[in-house]
């Protein structure tokens, strides 16, 4: 293993001075690069001062433990344990002994500082390539105290792309359907939380039905059904200010929504006389377009990232199906053709592929195809799971799996799963409820 | 429209007997279901002495059976003479289908659960229609016949 990345070094050296160690992440990384997170070094004075507002006692070593678990989490990294560093976090920060970081096998290190600075959380962190003894990124910020996990979150964000050569996915948040209580009566709320799972906040009450919601590009509104006085309509919340509002004056269920690209359209599923066809709604001017016109179900609709397609679920050849057609509503054509149905597209962030849900013989399965529908590949299989959602570099995928009930009905369960592109780390992403229908948000900051 | 639709809806119930009754063997558990169709009593209520509130589906189908098209004749006569009486009809998927897909599905067996009342001279703006999807099963089971107990549509009293 240790071998591998040698040579890897070995072979990039002459050509790329500055990006040493690199990992690949485009293949199931089955050997994570061994990192060290040194605790962010802080003086005596700042750590009482964080104390007093956070109740943290050392927040320096509280972010190490964000940016630790997220690498940790993503499967690339290997984060070594810290008992086993030699060398104090405020020198290593300074100038790390390299010989030292070399004898533990780490191959990357991670130091930084924090300080309190005018009621702020100043931070500055280093990454360091242990073998060539270089340093990688130096990055200074500031922001307020009750920020820290983020701060921890963009750290990780820079780590990775620094070493992946790609946009992370860390300073981000999960909106998702919170579930309690049996089966037959299941009470649902909004929920939103930090992609690891911390900072979990309740956006409605579970007084009414609520499913599939959805963030803007811009993460500040998100679009839902609700089925606030027993009409299931697709609404849209506005998350700093609470305000929600119905979308559109439909005369029946509307559903399946996602915003376009751009932000300013939701496109969604009108149902009326047992036929469903897929509209938009221009969020400015409120104009209503009808896209498809097809007696059979059409729904689950999904903009490609440039906004001129569209991939949706269909059963107008007998069974569902997965479907694309210009954004217009023209040429549509069908893309899913293996065995069993298909359902749930949703268009990659980067372009180039679209994941869906399949049934087949009794199993779920999450997969990917081409948007030509060549391609495809199944990543996971189980007894019930679907409605997978990219996470904004297009890398990992988030889903809810349901669990089959005993003899008696009993020991059901909804949890959110992520899974890496490449089909491998598959991950339990924990929640305090039962949890269903998340959707990842963009990168909050960039 | 409408009659030539439960027309077709009919034939289709012929071809489709003829298809299940071929591998029935299989698919019959216990004289519960037939095809995958639910029979059983479990569940069903009473809109009034002998008129069942619910008819079922087959997976993945909005065809109704012959004996879900006498249980909304039946429902048709008691509404005929409860002339102020109005219903919504709450179609309902079983859980082994996405989310959005079986909302469409559950009102599309609501609606052909209408269709069919609406040719028994049930006025359209008596009936409403409601998909819940796969959001509220009945039965908690992870089995077929729990799954064909979940594939419905059902007629509740509006007033």
């Amino acid at each position: 293993m240790l071998f591998r990345y040698l040579l890897l070094l070995i072979l990039l050296l002459p050509i790329k001075a500055f990006a040493l160690i690199e990992v690949d992440i485009t293949r199931g990384n089955l050997s994570p690069l061994p990192i060290a997170i040194s605790p962010l070094s802080i003086d005596e004075e700042s750590k009482k001062n964080f104390k007093k507002i956070l109740k943290k006692n050392n927040i320096g070593s509280e972010i190490s433990i964000v940016v630790e678990n997220n690498l940790k989490q993503s499967g690339l990294f290997n984060p070594l344990n810290k008992d086993a560093f030699l060398q104090k976090p405020d020198i290593a920060n300074l100038k790390p002994r390299f010989e030292d970081w070399n004898l533990i096998k780490a191959q990357a290190l991670v130091t930084g500082k924090v300080t309190f600075v005018d009621e702020k959380l100043r931070v500055e962190f280093r990454l360091w390539d242990v073998l060539a003894g270089k340093e990688m990124m130096a990055l200074a910020f500031t922001t307020v105290p009750s920020n820290w996990r983020r701060v921890g979150h963009i750290i990780t964000d820079k780590v990775y792309e620094r070493l992946t050569g790609e946009k992370g996915y860390f300073d981000t948040r999960i909106i998702y359907v919170a579930e309690e209580g049996p089966k037959v009566r299941r009470i649902k709320k909004l929920a939103i939380m930090d992609q690891d799972g911390f900072n979990n906040k309740f956006l409605t009450l579970g007084n009414e039905l609520v499913l599939t919601p959805r963030f803007s590009p811009t993460n500040q509104m998100v679009t839902y059904l609700s089925y606030f006085k027993n009409l299931p309509r697709v609404y849209l919340l506005d998350i700093e200010t609470g305000m929600q509002e119905v979308v559109g004056d439909f005369p029946g269920m509307t559903f399946a929504p996602r915003f376009s690209p751009d932000g300013k359209k939701i496109i969604m599923s009108f149902a009326q006389d047992g036929n469903s066809d897929i509209y938009t709604m221009d969020l400015e001017n409120r104009i209503v377009e009808r896209i498809t016109n097809h007696p059979s179900i059409d729904t689950s609709p999904s903009f490609s990232p440039d906004g001129k397609y569209i991939c949706f679920n269909s059963d107008r050849s007998g069974y569902q199906q997965i479907y694309v057609m210009d954004s217009n509503g023209k040429n549509v054509k069908r893309i899913s053709f293996g065995n069993g149905l298909y359902g749930t597209p949703v268009w990659s962030p980067r372009g180039d592929l679209i994941a869906f849900t399949k049934l087949h013989r009794g199993k779920f399965y999450i997969g990917v195809m081409r948007t030509d529908g060549t391609g495809e590949r199944l990543l996971t299989e189980n007894f019930y799971q679907e409605a997978p959602s990219w996470s904004p570099n297009g890398r990992v995928l988030i889903f809810y799996r349901e669990t089959k009930t005993n003899s008696k009905g009993e020991g059901f369960s909804a949890k959110l799963w992520s899974i890496d592109l490449t089909g491998y780390n598959e991950k339990l992403v924990e929640t305090k409820t039962d949890a269903s229908d998340p959707s990842w948000s963009s990168l909050l900051s960039n | 429209m409408n009659l030539s639709k439960i027309l077709k809806n009919g034939f289709l119930i012929v071809v489709a007997s003829l298809v299940l009754s071929a591998c029935a063997t299989n698919t019959k558990q216990s004289g519960q279901t037939q095809g995958d169709v639910y029979t059983g009593a479990d569940t069903v209520e009473y809109l009034a002495s002998g008129v069942k509130d619910r008819v079922f589906f087959a997976t993945n189908e909005t065809v109704l059976t012959t004996a879900s098209r006498e249980t909304l004749r039946k429902q048709a006569e008691w509404l005929r003479k409860n002339s102020k009486i109005n219903v919504v009809l709450e179609g309902h998927a079983d859980e082994r289908g996405t989310r959005e897909y079986n909302l469409a599905l559950g009102e599309r067996r609501a609606n052909s659960a209408k269709d069919y009342l609406m040719t028994y001279g049930i006025s359209s703006n008596r009936i409403s229609v409601i998909s819940y999807g796969k959001e509220r099963p009945v039965d908690s089971g992870s089995t077929p016949l729990s799954w064909s107990k979940n594939r419905r549509s059902v007629t509740v009293k509006a007033n």
